[in-house]
């Protein structure tokens, strides 16, 4: 490797990023020639044909959906196992199905677990 | 990569699969049946013994390729995380009731840290290090704050989680540059590449050892990663201040001793003279800061900083000599702190937690059996022959002589005379004031049987060490 | 190809950022943020490695990092959900009764 290097395979994307930025500011640029000019209230509103915001955009969350939150990210992201035991299983065969099976039947103690505590109840 | 698996290459994985399902159980049974809550301390402690029965009659072995060793040195460093559980279930069975813990939860957790520490210790290779590691820390944290409606036990848990997650954070990016540079996790990987290439010119490769080494520290509670222990120790329930003091550190322990001793057996110089400044540093640190206590859990939690650093000293020597010295002594310093932390446990009552050192005032004279108790441990704890502290002291001392650090030594020992004032500050308290409020500490089995097992392990390794010192000894034969 | 070093300095930039945020900011919830940052930055390290030394090793780490990391998250979602509930704060600042 001499000097600096120059990833040409990615140049495609460069000239994507290019052509996908000049686009959008060339046309917005050209459309001022053309357009009226004549801002009222209704005009500015952020969504013209939607509903009016009712309340502070930076409003608070319920504590309960950290609750539902923190369930779904274990058992979403236990699910990455699955993947890449789906993958090799022809090779490993009926070990490996048990294997799985006794995961599962581990994440649904957890479950289990949580729906006992209650966890699962909106209202408590 | 296609090995044949086979059921024979679990079984030396079994005493962690049983633990695992056990842990299991406990959460099951307790949401199943809440009305015998009463017996998941029993069936955890009967368990834990029997799977330090099976640990004494397992066959060294290797399992998944090499990952996971089962040798007379891991087992040694799980009989004393297993030992550890146990003493804290003796201890909890009165402290539970006192604080109005959820029990289910509290054994299984319990379980679960105690599967990462056997993992810690077993493991050959940097992703199943830190896989132990963070089933003991993730169980450890949950532990922590496990009292929902104490403020302090929230404080230190939130605080242990953060400075936990940064730690392993840094472990891993270290595990990263030790795998990009040399091409593996595995440890014996590691020490082969170091023997074909001179790591002193690979600057990734040292910084890469140093990070991984940082993160071990911490868990150690080795200074200057020592932050978090103080108010950790002071805001957990006092059983899971003892459980962490002893057992984690264990662990820690083992993964060091490997690290440093599977993967580079080559460059003793180099570790061995960042280890030196780690230990005085944490012995400095530890029993300078803990004159100025007034709390007993955090006193406690000083003395353990400057323990580590004692402890650090059996592994900086290298030889097998110091190992078995570092063993020892983290069993040693199991009993005696085990002892002190149930001391603790018998004087906190529903009113009043009693952790401060001047609720010790008179102690000898309201319960002259408690006092005495603590005497012994902190006669253990300073080193005063003839109890165990001063045994394993001794052969940390002259491990570390032998192999030629002889400044550190008088260091150690200055500071082991400074620990001195504090320890015995406690003593002093207890037997020459006056008694403040008149209060009778109750004994429960559990209790009594904890005290009784650390006062007799005390005494009797201070009085007869020779057959512990010749089983750490022989756990080293053949690592 | 693009040379293994330059992703080695992304991560290490990234987790620089992560370890930065993670010391200034006092959000708790801001601070996980960083931890995760610093954890992803690993697993960009590890997968860019993996490939480059032609070796699996890299890629199951990974796996075992994103599922611990979620527990991980879990957990410290759910110690903050108990410390607000406590003390109606998620700034460590305000969290300092234990100190001596």
């Amino acid at each position: 490797m001499s000097g600096l290097y120059l990833p040409k395979e990615y140049l495609a994307i460069l000239l994507f990023i290019v052509l996908g930025v000049g686009f959008g500011v060339v046309t917005l640029w050209i459309g001022q020639f053309f357009r009226m000019k004549r801002p009222y209230f209704e005009k500015l509103v952020a969504y013209e044909s939607g509903n009016p915001p009712t309340d502070e955009p930076r409003m608070r969350f319920s504590v309960k959906f950290y609750l539902i939150a923190i369930l779904f990210i274990v058992f979403d992201v236990e699910a990455i196992y699955l993947y890449s035991w789906a993958l090799v299983y022809d090779k490993l065969g009926m070990f490996a199905l048990v294997e799985m099976f006794i995961f599962i039947a581990l994440l649904l103690v957890g479950y289990f677990y949580g729906w006992k505590k209650g966890a699962l109840q909106w209202e408590k | 990569m296609n090995m044949p698996l086979s059921l024979s290459a679990f079984i030396p994985v079994l005493p962690e699969i049983f633990l695992v399902c056990m842990a299991i159980i406990l959460v099951v049974v307790d949401f199943s049946y809440p009305r015998n809550r009463e017996m998941l301390g029993q069936f955890t402690l009967y368990s834990g013994l029997g799977v330090i029965l099976f640990l004494f009659c397992q066959k060294p072995g290797i399992a998944f390729g090499s990952m996971f060793i089962v040798d007379s040195y891991s087992v040694f460093f799980k009989m004393i995380c297993l030992f550890g559980m146990i003493m804290t279930i003796l201890l909890s069975v009165q402290y539970l009731k006192v604080e109005q813990i959820r029990q289910g939860e509290y054994f299984s957790l319990m379980a679960f840290s105690v599967v990462g520490m056997m993992i810690m210790a077993s493991a050959a290779d940097l992703i199943v290090v830190y896989l132990g590691l963070e089933l003991m820390a993730l169980s450890i944290y949950c532990l922590v704050g496990l009292l929902k409606d104490d403020a302090r036990a929230n404080e230190a848990s939130i605080k242990y989680f953060l400075m936990g997650g940064f730690s392993s954070a840094v472990l891993l990016f270290g595990i990263t540059l030790l795998y990009g540079m040399t091409g593996t996790t595995d440890m014996a990987g590691i020490a082969s590449y170091c023997s074909q290439n001179a790591i002193l010119s690979n600057p990734a490769l040292m910084v890469g050892a140093i990070l991984v080494l940082c993160g071990f520290f911490f868990k150690i509670g080795a200074a200057p990663f020592h932050f978090w222990s103080p108010d950790i120790y002071q805001g957990s329930p006092t059983s899971i201040t003892a459980f962490m003091s002893v057992a984690p550190k264990a662990a820690g322990f083992a993964v060091i001793g490997r690290f440093l001793l599977m993967a580079f057996p080559e460059s003793h110089g180099q570790w061995g003279s960042l280890l030196v400044v780690i230990a005085l540093l944490s012995m400095a640190v530890g029993n300078i800061l803990a004159i100025s206590q007034t709390n007993v859990k955090r006193m406690l939690a000083y003395s353990s900083i400057a323990h580590a650093g004692y402890a650090l000293l059996g592994i900086l020597s290298g030889t097998s000599e110091g190992y078995s010295s570092t063993m020892n002594y983290l069993l040693i310093y199991g009993f005696m702190n085990m002892g002190a932390f149930g001391v603790v446990i018998l004087l906190c009552s529903k009113e009043s937690r009693r952790e401060s050192l001047e609720d010790y005032k008179g102690l000898a004279k309201t319960n002259p059996m408690a006092a005495f108790l603590m005497l012994i441990f902190m006669f253990s704890l300073t080193g005063i022959p003839p109890t165990a502290g001063f045994i394993g002291k001794f052969y940390l001392l002259k491990a570390a002589l032998v192999a030629g650090y002889t400044l550190p030594v008088i260091i150690a020992v200055i500071f082991s005379a400074i620990s001195a004032y504090f320890y015995l500050r406690l003593v002093r308290y207890m037997y020459m004031d006056d008694p403040r409020e008149d209060f009778v500490a109750h004994y429960s089995p559990g209790l009594t049987t904890a005290l009784v097992i650390s006062a007799a392990g005390v005494i009797g390794i201070g009085i007869i060490p020779g057959s512990l010192l010749d089983w750490a000894a022989r756990s080293l034969v053949g690592f | 190809m693009i040379p293994l070093s330059w992703y080695m300095a992304l991560a290490a930039i990234l987790f620089s950022i992560g370890t930065y945020g993670f010391l200034v900011r006092r959000n708790i919830i801001i601070m996980f943020l960083c931890m995760e940052l610093m954890l992803n930055a690993v697993n960009i390290n590890l997968v860019a490695m993996s490939h480059y030394l032609d070796s699996l090793a890299g890629h199951n780490f990974v796996f075992f990092i994103i599922t611990v990391a979620a527990a991980e998250a879990a957990i410290g979602l759910g110690l903050v959900i108990v410390l607000f509930r406590n003390k109606k704060t998620i700034y460590v600042d305000h969290i300092n009764e234990l100190k001596g």
